[in-house]
């Protein structure tokens, strides 16, 4: 069973006749331990498509299958986990009851939480920064954490809007790296939405390339680099060529409009 | 939410007890230049109200103020509680009604769209011309006079700045929480109440100057002698006027105490707030 199942979906934004199509004619299978990047210029309509399986909007027609459940039920039942391109944590709580925050609302008691918030910071690698408090953390930890508090329940899936998309290339290729070691370790399905054609290719198992006006799929290219990938990954020339390839699927869309 | 500061942990772990030293003398520093002009404004007025021969009825030198205000200090103390109690009573009742009446519109669009726009229209209205009204209603001699003043003056700002803080919430905390698929109520006390703190204290702040500002002019409009406001008055018509600014020197004290006492709280219940984190740097 595809985690996530999205058929003949489209999206409306306002009223005739000032509408803006956002998403046309979306269909998409993503299936278990995938790692499914989003790619595509601005106003593409992929942080709608990933705000949509997550059901904090509502597509106008069409039909958003998670776990074989449509999308509402799936995120009453939980069961994924977002990450925002701002890392959006309380200011008022410490890193580790910023990571519990998931788990609080699902009652666990305060212990199964500690313990938990403690292996998912180790997961982050940032084992001793419980009590700090976000303002104490650069942005990628700050980022870490957020990841950190996305997985702490276990969600079967993770959806990630740009997650690195503030950082510096540097600290950015760092995390990318993280994050396919948590990916391998945690068996978790990724849904994430980038504008980075090196990072969608350097992650993904399947690159879904969208164009705008309207939003649409226009190709979706398997990445068939070996796992595990690691920063040598970066310099195959397998890796250059589906780069290539996936910038000219982009150009591909742009000269198609237009 | 969390903004990308760049100030890392790195900065933070020095031994504590260096930064505080550092902290105590860096502190010195800071507020010496200003207790030195205090003092320097308060030699130059003396020195000004006795080489130019300035009757004490323009304007009486430090001293002779200094004098009356050590000369009866019970007396001004008691006025001192007798008026604080209004301002502090009235203060604790409009916050109250301020904080109260913005949460329970916080959940609801429409009442909140419909009853901001009246709150910030009867904010800018001078509502201490109520005064003589709410002496009327409530006796003039009763302090729950002075303390309706006081509540209507500070309802508004409370109000205002209290929806602020419920509502100009970061749009994907909103989006995480119903990822979570938690109630309302619950978003309300997790992010919403949290959110709405900082700008609380701002609205406290601004609110125990206008308290003082109602009670002691509430009181000019009428009121027993214990009052600080009819004190003042009555003094400077039989030109007393050092026993009129001994009693303002109470009415500075009961000011600076009550702001003081919020920025206290402010550190205790806020202290991850970039407004309180400040003075650590």
């Amino acid at each position: 069973m595809s985690v996530v199942s999205i058929s003949s979906v489209n999206k409306v934004f306002g009223k005739a006749p000032n509408q803006t199509i956002a998403l046309q004619d979306i269909n998409l299978a993503i299936e278990p331990g995938e790692f499914i990047s989003l790619i595509g210029p601005s106003g593409c309509g992929k942080s709608t498509l990933l705000r949509i399986i997550g059901d904090l909007i509502s597509p106008s027609n069409g039909v958003v299958l998670v776990n074989g459940k449509p999308a509402p039920q799936a995120r009453e039942n939980r069961e994924y986990g977002i990450v925002f391109q701002a890392p959006v944590l309380f200011d008022w709580r410490t890193v580790e009851k910023n990571v519990q925050l998931p788990l609080e609302i699902m009652g666990q008691t305060p212990s199964e939480r500690a313990a938990r918030a403690n292996e998912m910071l180790e997961l982050v690698e940032l084992t001793g920064f419980q009590k700090h408090y976000p303002y104490q953390l650069s942005g990628g930890m700050q980022q870490r954490v957020s990841i950190a508090r996305a997985l702490s329940f276990n969600p079967p899936l993770l959806l990630m809007d740009e997650p690195f998309g503030a950082l510096d290339e540097i600290t950015r290729e760092r995390l990318n790296a993280e994050l396919l070691a948590i990916w391998a370790r945690t068996q978790t399905t990724i849904v994430f939405v980038t504008h980075s054609i090196p990072e969608a290719v350097f992650l993904s198992t399947r690159v879904v390339v969208m164009s705008a006006r309207p939003g649409r799929i226009t190709e979706i290219i398997p990445i068939d680099l070996p796992q595990p990938r690691d920063m040598a990954t970066r310099e195959l020339p397998r890796f250059y060529a589906l780069v290539t390839q996936v910038r000219e699927a982009l150009r591909g869309g742009e000269s198609a409009k237009g | 939410m969390a903004s990308p500061v760049e100030k890392t942990y790195s900065d933070r772990q020095k031994a504590p007890s260096d930064t505080t030293r550092v902290s105590w003398l860096e502190r010195v520093r800071y507020y010496l230049p200003t207790a030195l002009i205090f003092v320097a404004v308060l030699l130059l007025w003396e020195g000004l109200v006795r080489g130019l021969d300035i009757k004490q009825f323009i304007l009486p030198a430090p001293s002779a103020i200094l004098d009356a205000f050590m000369g009866s200090l019970a007396q001004m103390v008691n006025l001192g509680i007798y008026t604080g109690t209004e301002a502090l009573g009235g203060f604790i009742i409009g916050c109250a009604l301020g904080i109260g009446v913005s949460l329970a519109t916080s959940r609801w669009t429409t009442a909140r769209e419909t009853l901001l726009p009246l709150a910030i229209a009867a904010n800018s209205v001078p509502i201490i011309a109520f005064a003589p009204v709410m002496n009327n209603w409530f006796g003039v001699s009763n302090q729950f006079s002075k303390m309706a003043i006081v509540a209507v003056i500070t309802f508004f700002p409370m109000m205002i700045n209290m929806t602020r803080g419920l509502t100009l919430v970061d749009p994907s905390a909103l989006e995480l929480m119903r990822s979570y698929a938690v109630s309302e109520w619950k978003t309300l006390r997790e992010v919403r109440i949290p959110n709405s703190l900082p700008y609380m204290f701002n609205a406290f702040k601004v609110c125990s100057t206008l308290a003082l500002i109602g009670a002691v002019v509430g009181e000019f409009f009428g009121g027993t002698r214990d009052a600080l406001g009819v004190y003042i008055t009555q003094e400077a018509a039989q030109f007393r006027f050092q026993n009129s600014w001994a009693a303002i020197i109470i009415a500075c004290i009961l000011g600076i105490g009550f702001y003081l006492l919020i920025v206290a709280l402010e550190r205790l219940v806020i202290p991850w707030h970039a407004s309180v984190r400040k003075t650590e740097e």
